[in-house]
């Protein structure tokens, strides 16, 4: 038996080797006539380990929202090249009626989903019930509108297959609820689809997080998490059926590896390169690199419990010792524009004032006001990612120079993040993208702070800093029912200006996202928010 | 009436593996409790208001006692549903499933590697100890052990697939494979055979290759010493004296008593050092974008995933436990006393 066992061992080692060996030769030939991707795929590589659901009414992180743009259509949207401008979506028309508290959409005709069913009102009204009554973490958005469990099947309705009607119980500013209403969670989904694979009353839910009930360019083929997501082209798309056959999204974390890939032409579109990549490959004529400024800031949060920052002028002089030039010349790299008020460029209201450069001289003599002429010590938590870590340890060179030691803790980005929620942080360095197209959202999460103490439910990031701030807090909820729109940048102005004078925030750029394509790529839009990066128009000459 | 042996031997075996693998859970769950990371993060993101998260808190039973919790989550694990995960929103017995397969065909990759090659290397190095075969495999053991497997990897892609074009790239096939033959074990180059997609089997084989080999290197390194130490020790021995004088050839000398010898030891180091593969290569997969079981729990980890990270740590506690006990079993092949 023995010695079967070990002939058998043998052969099989022998079948194994002739076997191997044969396969590795013949892997082994170049393979330069397969490189490339065919002429109607698209392939991109892109850091897709963030993507949790692909449902509208759960989603709520970047990538997840970049693919559900391509995949649905949304009641609204706005306009790439100037975000204030409201376009239709799944609606053409709409308006309001004389008090400010019912809003009327006309739905597009001749639309369809993916399974061929019309598109209605009565699927957008669903969409919009599903996302209050699942109440995930996007719901938020239209919560704030006042709509409830208990309400929302009445105040958000399809008056007619061709009508969607939305009553609001208080009156806010139209372009306020236009914007929610282009956001991923406003995303229309086939009713009848999601129904037909509800479970215990879920929507759907369970079954859209990783299927799709839509009616946009692709409809969801695969999606393997952190690994694939495979798109196909829906042939009846309103806006015309997309040149790409089929779209594959390959998780590659790694921007080394992101640009070995791009070089050698097996993808198309590079997510994820860093600064310096793109400084090296830049005379590669083969490769283009693509900008797009995104809504989102980066910040540090001074913790108003720490004595020192507490004090007025402390705050003043860290925002004079800030190399802002420095950090987005040699750190950044065309990957961030110097920003320094609370809403982003583009938004409306948005304030191009830029009051601080770094100036230690000016910040000393902040700090001798304060009584620290010495300096002190304080802490600053920091994601160990890059260009996190470059931008503290900039930090951490201009603070020394009038005395202050900076010391630098880093952590995972939830570890981090967890302390900062916890309030037990001295400086947080952190990044903020509003979450619709409206001031309000960075005004709310800046400028807001209902309840200051550590039991306090609201945790925006006047709470994370336990900023308190009564009367600022009403002014941000004063402006989203201010009607008047010329009134309303006039209460986000001073909303901005406040925050500059005397805010524990110093904020120091807004993101530029940056992509690298083949050359041969075209139309591949990357928009102005990290949900308006669209694949339908991508050809290749 | 007393019982078989091999059933006492049995019984006693899976009671050491069952109060191991409760051991590693009660572990594994008490630093994930520790962990300063809020689970709810990952489940409903940073801005989700306080009514959602305290729901999802419920939902994920955060709101019970710490005992509770570990009572309630062993209590399914006995029944074979690990819960879901946070992060893909996925059944975690479905994520290991599609993860585990890709770890096993890259470590036993790699496993092969080391064995065809370190194990002749160490048998080389300790026979012709302390001349130019000897140095040439402390040097490649020097080299598998001391140069970062991450910058390793990327060298050999640069090298290997960018410049040259040699091998796939990363991930385990070229993306337009993908789904190309239905998964049956998980393994691609065995589920392509399965298909008969020759096709399939030569993309998955050239994606292999460069990761195994980087993988491969280590296990190389590791194996080569072992087996040279255990060779040195054996040649040194009496009895291999006495077999020269007897005349033996040195081929049988070496092959058929020292390295006879070390079969028992060896089997034991080749089978951790499988687990230890079996594990996932964190490195190795985050550069070759190899979705493993590496990968899955320590991203798990990172998000307090505490599902995910329990499921895959009993998979590899489990596998840890089958390999000694597979190794274990085989001693009496190898070692007529164990018998």
């Amino acid at each position: 038996m023995e010695s079967l066992f070990r002939r058998a061992c043998r052969l099989n080692r022998r079948a194994f080797l002739r076997g191997g060996l044969g396969a590795l030769a013949g892997s082994l030939l170049p393979v330069s006539a397969l490189a490339g991707v065919p002429s109607d795929l698209f392939v991109m590589a892109f850091a897709l380990d963030d993507v949790i659901s692909l449902d509208p009414a759960e989603l709520f992180e970047f990538t997840g929202a970049e693919i559900a743009a391509n995949i649905y259509d949304r009641i609204l949207y706005f306009d790439s090249s100037d975000v204030q401008k409201i376009v239709g979506g799944v609606a053409e028309s709409w308006d309001v009626s004389d008090d400010g508290r019912t809003f009327r959409f006309g739905i597009r005709s001749g639309m369809r989903f993916h399974s061929g069913n019309d598109v209605t009102a009565e699927d957008a009204a669903y969409s919009l019930q599903r996302l209050v009554l699942l109440n995930k973490a996007p719901a938020f958005i239209f919560t704030q509108f006042g709509f409830t469990a208990q309400n929302v099947r009445d105040r958000i309705r399809a008056a007619d297959p061709q009508t969607l009607v939305i009553e609001t119980g208080q009156v806010f500013a139209p372009s306020f609820l236009y914007a929610c209403l282009t956001a991923a969670c406003a995303s229309v989904v086939d009713k009848k689809t999601a129904e037909a694979h509800a479970e215990n009353g879920d929507f759907g839910n369970r079954w859209l997080r990783t299927h799709s009930a839509a009616s946009g360019p692709f409809s969801l083929r695969i999606w393997k998490p952190s690994e694939l997501i495979i798109l196909d082209r829906f042939d009846n798309y309103w806006r015309g059926e997309p040149a790409m056959r089929s779209v594959f999204i390959r998780h590659i974390a790694e921007p080394g590896v992101q640009r070995l890939l791009i070089e050698r032409g097996d993808i198309d579109v590079a997510r994820n390169l860093n600064p310096d990549q793109v400084v090296a490959i830049k005379d590669k004529p083969e490769l283009r690199p693509d900008y797009a400024r995104k809504g989102s800031l980066y910040y540090l949060g001074l913790n108003q419990k720490n004595a020192h920052l507490r004090i007025p002028e402390v705050r003043k002089a860290l925002k004079y010792l800030v190399d802002y030039d420095g950090i987005t010349s040699t750190i950044l790299r065309g990957t961030a524009e110097i920003h320094q008020t609370v809403i982003p460029a583009g938004y409306l209201g948005a304030l191009d004032e830029r009051p601080f450069s770094l100036n230690p001289g000016e910040a000393k003599r902040l700090l001798a006001a304060a009584g620290l002429e010495g300096g002190f010590s304080v802490t600053i938590d920091v994601r160990n990612t890059r260009p996190d870590l470059d931008v503290a340890q900039s930090l951490q060179a201009s603070f020394a120079q009038v005395g202050i030691a900076l010391r630098i803790i880093q952590g995972d980005g939830k570890q981090v993040l967890t302390k900062y929620r916890a309030r037990h942080h001295d400086i947080y360095l952190g990044r903020w993208g509003p979450d619709y197209q409206d001031p309000h959202s960075n005004a709310q999460a800046f400028a807001s702070n209902p309840d200051n103490s550590d039991a306090g439910e609201v945790k925006t990031l006047a709470w994370r800093n336990a900023w308190d701030i009564p009367e600022l807090t009403k002014m941000t909820d004063a402006a989203i029912h201010e009607r008047d729109r010329a009134a309303r940048i006039a209460d986000y102005e001073a909303i901005q200006r406040r925050e500059l004078d005397d805010s524990p925030f110093v904020i120091l750029y807004q993101e530029v996202e940056l992509a690298v394509e083949r050359a041969d790529v075209r139309g591949f839009v990357l928009g102005p928010s990290f949900d308006t990066v669209y694949y339908r128009g991508v050809t290749k000459v | 009436m007393a019982k078989p042996r091999i059933v006492q031997i049995l019984i006693r075996n899976l009671a050491a593996a069952a109060a191991t693998l409760l051991g590693l859970l009660v572990v594994t769950f008490v630093i994930g409790r520790l962990l300063p990371i809020d689970p709810v993060l990952a489940a409903v993101g940073d801005r989700a208001s306080a009514d959602v998260i305290a729901q999802a808190r419920a939902e994920m039973g955060l709101d019970l006692p710490l005992y509770r919790q570990f009572g309630i989550y062993l209590a399914q694990a006995v029944r074979g549903d690990f819960g879901q995960s946070v992060l893909t929103a996925q059944p975690v017995i479905a994520d290991i499933a599609r993860v585990f397969p890709a770890t096993l065909e890259l470590a036993t990759a790699a496993m092969l590697i080391g064995l065809l090659l370190g194990v002749p290397m160490g048998v080389a190095g300790a026979v012709w100890r302390g001349r130019w075969p000897d140095h040439l495999v402390r040097i490649v053991g020097l080299v598998g052990y001391s140069v970062p497997i991450f910058w390793l990897g990327l060298m050999g892609l640069l090298i290997f697939y960018a410049k040259l074009g040699w091998v796939g790239g990363p991930g385990r096939i070229d993306v337009y494979y993908d789904g190309a033959v239905p998964p049956i074990s998980g393994a691609l180059l065995i589920d392509s055979l399965i298909a008969g997609n020759i096709t399939v089997f030569v993309n998955a084989f050239r994606h292999l290759v460069l990761p195994a080999s980087t993988l491969g290197l280590f296990s190389l390194a590791y194996l080569s010493r072992m087996t040279r130490g255990f060779m040195i020790e054996q040649l040194s021995g009496e009895y291999i004296t006495a077999a020269r004088i007897k005349g033996l050839s040195e081929l049988r000398v070496v092959w058929v008593h020292a390295f006879g010898n070390i079969l028992v030891p060896l089997v034991t180091v080749i089978a951790l050092g499988y687990g230890s593969l079996l594990e996932g290569s964190v490195l190795t997969e985050t550069v070759f974008s190899w979705p493993g079981l590496g990968l899955y729990i320590t991203h798990s980890l990172l998000s307090a995933d505490m599902n995910a990270v329990l499921g895959g740590t009993l998979v590899v506690g489990a596998v840890f436990v089958g390999l000694n006990l597979f190794a274990e079993m085989l001693y009496p092949v190898f070692d007529p006393r164990a018998r």
